[in-house]
């Protein structure tokens, strides 16, 4: 091995590690067995969210841990998870207004916009805009502007006022998924075809066919149907 | 050039009929209204503790959004327009605080931007000489006037005070939304609480309270025989109008008198569609008592 090790601090204890690992492998490569804090290992489960500084510098950085590659002097630590609020509901009885946010989580409208929380955001979305826009109760848009949320957490973690943002963005979005988002009428014409049995037939027969018949009836098909 | 608009969140839900009343007028008389992407709450509130920078924070980055686009920023919001211009007082004054916000919210905003309420814009920018020119220029075309309704301008406390700070009008006397009134024709009643507070937020802390102010307030301009009342305020008009339920109950004979948004009678005085307006979120529907001015 080559690569000459660099320096990180794993909640406040020195290792050194080679400089090429995401600092997950580095802390596995440090001995650390991930139980919680790692889920996907590939940026999208939002297990690993993590926290960071750097020598000499007052700012405080966050990252997802399976994503990001270690740098000498690191000070971190991962936040697996954090006690925020979350409301029960059941979606099939809910209704897509605005009223329906404040009363689920009637501390939305505690929040100052600091914008504490859009500093946090690992995927660098614009929290506290998606948060302006459930307190004006554009569900659409809180939908639209959280799309790529991971539900790390962090913005809660960070929030002034005790926030749940993340859980907030994903009630707008299952609202907006199953009340707003336009039908799509092509979907629904389909499917009542085939409850109407129009490819029953045509089903059959290719299921009548032998395997040669059916190959050369794919290397003759229709590839973009007029 | 187009004037940034900021809407505020009463005016995105509870209050649509004022934003959108304000929105027609202004289309109407050649003001262009821009509303800012994605803006934030302003606050609702001006923190009254002056080291609660962190309330600051979120007024003045609609104040810096703004910025980014122009030299003001107009509300029509009585609320909003206070804290914002509140905030940005409080940030021209006091650079090192400033600084501290700046830093905070990594902008460098230098104070330097005009927070407006539509009125100042229609008063000193347009002019109520010229919105009477379009206000009976309406009149020949659509034979609809306001003439005879006797409106009460009522003001509350957010729009003008504190004086120092707002600069809007005289906050003990002011003249404004009288001028206003009568430039679109109709007979302001002078009433002696129409700088009085509505109640405000008491409404959730001591509602018996503010019921009892807000009736205060809707007595004076009834014994000065209003039809009805105005605001440019969303928490005044939701405690002066839902709260005539209540004062309904304690009060035996109370006769229910409509509140609306200026916006929504300047809207009917330049005869513009109304469809749009609300109306069926006000508590006393104000359609009826206009229809018997014919309109």
């Amino acid at each position: 091995m080559s690569e000459e090790l660099v320096p990180v601090f794993i909640m406040g204890k020195r290792y050194d590690v080679p400089p090429s690992l995401t600092i997950m492998k580095a802390m596995e490569y440090a001995g650390y067995q991930l139980i919680r804090g790692v889920g996907c290992r590939g940026g999208f489960c939002g297990a690993c969210g993590t926290v960071y500084r750097l020598r000499d510098d007052d700012t405080l950085y966050f990252c997802l841990a399976c994503q990001t590659v270690v740098q000498p002097h690191m000070y971190l630590v991962q936040i697996p998870f954090f006690p925020a609020q979350r409301a029960e509901y059941d979606l099939s009885k809910l209704v897509p207004r605005p009223e329906q946010l404040f009363s689920l989580y009637p501390e939305l409208l505690r929040c100052l916009g600091c914008g504490t929380c859009t500093k946090a955001c690992p995927q660098d979305l614009d929290v506290k805009g998606y948060m302006a826009a459930a307190m004006r109760g554009d569900i659409a848009r809180v939908a639209d502007m959280s799309f790529d949320c991971i539900m790390c957490g962090l913005c809660a973690a960070r929030c002034p006022v005790g926030e749940a943002q993340y859980n907030i963005a994903i009630l707008c979005r299952r609202l907006y998924g199953r009340y707003l988002a336009p039908r799509s009428q092509h979907l629904e014409d389909r499917l009542a075809e085939i409850k109407a049995g129009k490819f029953d037939k045509p089903l059959e027969e290719l299921k009548s066919l032998g395997v040669e018949e059916l190959k050369e009836r794919y290397k003759a098909r229709d590839i973009e149907p007029r | 050039m187009p004037i940034p608009y900021y809407p505020g969140c009463t005016l995105s839900t509870k209050a649509r009929g004022y934003d959108a009343s304000g929105r027609a007028v202004a289309k109407a008389l050649g003001l262009e209204l821009e509303e800012l992407q994605d803006w934030n709450c302003c606050g609702a509130t001006f923190p009254l503790a002056m080291d609660n920078l962190l309330a600051m924070t979120g007024p003045t980055q609609v104040l810096v959004q703004a910025r980014a686009h122009s030299d003001r920023l107009v509300t029509l919001c009585a609320i909003c327009y206070n804290v914002l211009k509140r905030t940005n007082y409080f940030l021209q004054s006091d650079a090192e605080k400033r600084d501290r916000i700046n830093y905070f919210i990594e902008a460098d905003y230098a104070g330097d931007l005009r927070v407006q309420h539509f009125l100042e814009i229609l008063r000193d920018e347009l002019g109520f000489e010229a919105l009477k020119q379009r206000v009976d220029e309406a009149r020949k075309e659509t034979g609809k006037s306001l003439e005879g309704l006797r409106v009460a301008p009522y003001y509350g406390c957010l729009l003008l005070r504190p004086e120092k700070e707002l600069q809007l009008d005289n906050a003990e006397d002011p003249r404004i939304l009288e001028d206003l009134l009568q430039a679109i024709g109709c007979d302001p009643v002078d009433f002696s609480h129409r700088v009085e507070c509505c109640g405000s937020y008491l409404l959730v802390t001591s509602p018996d309270l503010a019921a009892d102010m807000s009736y205060a307030v809707l007595q004076s301009a009834a014994h000065n025989g209003a039809h009805l009342l105005v605001t440019a305020c969303p928490l005044c008009q939701y405690n002066l109008d839902h709260k005539q339920a209540e004062m309904a109950r304690q009060h035996p004979g109370f006769k229910p008198l409509p509140v609306l948004y200026f916006t929504q009678l300047m809207g009917l005085a330049l005869g513009l569609n109304s469809d749009d307006w609300g109306w069926e979120l006000h508590y006393v529907d104000p359609r009826p008592v206009l229809a018997g001015h014919g309109l």
